[in-house]
């Protein structure tokens, strides 16, 4: 089987990779979307917690 | 106590610490990370490539190794979310709640993904991308019940009232899991009857089973995983003035 063939998926190629697509791009954002949010946060917190040891 | 083996009831009491839960945890994501990895690429390949393509739906039967997974996983992380909902309501275990709520989003994300692969698989094969039968119908509300879930959460601003809500949500929605399961038994659907869980004589090749079996358990670990982020980031936010977290900010 070549190259083409495979992604030719016997002519089912754009229900077969948009369903595949659809599910790595889900599956990516609710993965690193909280690590994000939490880098955040925690970034946000240790700004407030020195200003508030200077003042 | 009893019935617990004392080692695994101490390690459930120490998971319980939300400083030792957020360092465990930690350590653990990575290995898991990489178990995961290396399932995926074992079982799309297997899928994919050395799966020969079905009789009857050519290469489109293909869809099945993200589809049948991804539908187990909406249910099973369903029954979780409530069984740790229940937990927290009834023993005002916060780690419980939190991983209640984190199972949420996860929950979600695999019952859209069953939805769009179902939908993209009926269109080439029953010529229609949505009918309202049972199957099709009882897992789009299972996806309201978790958007459900997220925005009463959302809604509540102190978090520990708002667990218990989203608990008692959760625990009402359960009645749709065996709806779901059984509705291509009960009632005449379009969307074909089970095909593994026939175990006595499953309808299908133990060259197409396999990959789809690798794969879900893949997407078990990929729900820990998730659900463990979450989990780790709604921790810190909820316990921001506690003295574990602003030691864990001082090392920034």
């Amino acid at each position: 089987m070549n190259w083409q063939e495979f992604f030719a998926m016997g002519g089912y190629a754009f229900y077969v990779w948009f369903s595949y697509g659809i599910t790595f791009v889900v599956m990516l954002i609710i993965a690193i979307s909280p690590i994000i949010q939490r880098k955040q946060f925690l970034r946000q917190q240790a700004l407030r917690l020195k200003r508030q040891d200077k003042s | 106590m009893s019935i617990i083996p004392k080692p695994v009831g101490l390690f459930f009491h120490k998971m319980a610490s939300p400083p030792h839960f957020y360092r465990f945890t930690g350590r653990l994501i990575p290995w898991l990370s990489w178990i995961f990895l290396i399932l995926v690429v074992v079982g799309l390949y297997g899928g994919l490539v050395l799966a020969p393509a079905d009789y009857q739906q050519g290469d489109s039967f293909r869809i099945i190794y993200i589809h049948v997974p991804s539908a187990w996983m909406s249910l099973f992380v369903y029954v979780v979310m409530a069984v740790a909902g229940g937990i927290g309501l009834v023993w005002r275990i916060k780690l419980a709640e939190i991983v209640a709520i984190s199972s949420a989003s996860v929950g979600a994300a695999f019952t859209f993904i069953a939805l769009v692969t179902g939908s993209l698989w009926g269109k080439p094969m029953w010529g229609t991308w949505w009918v309202w039968d049972a199957r099709l119908t009882s897992e789009l509300i299972l996806l309201f019940l978790y958007l459900g879930v997220i925005g009463l959460y959302g809604a509540i601003d102190d978090k520990r009232t708002a667990s218990r809500a989203v608990a008692i949500l959760a625990l009402v929605g359960v009645v749709n899991i065996p709806i779901i399961h059984y509705s291509v038994e009960w009632w005449n659907t379009l969307h074909q009857g089970p095909t593994v869980s026939k175990m006595d004589k499953p309808s299908i090749h133990i060259s197409m089973l396999w990959p789809m079996l690798v794969m879900a358990v893949a997407f078990k670990l990929y729900y820990v995983i998730a659900m463990l982020q979450r989990a780790r980031t709604e921790l810190v936010i909820r316990e921001r003035n506690s003295q574990w977290v602003k030691t864990l900010l001082e090392s920034i």
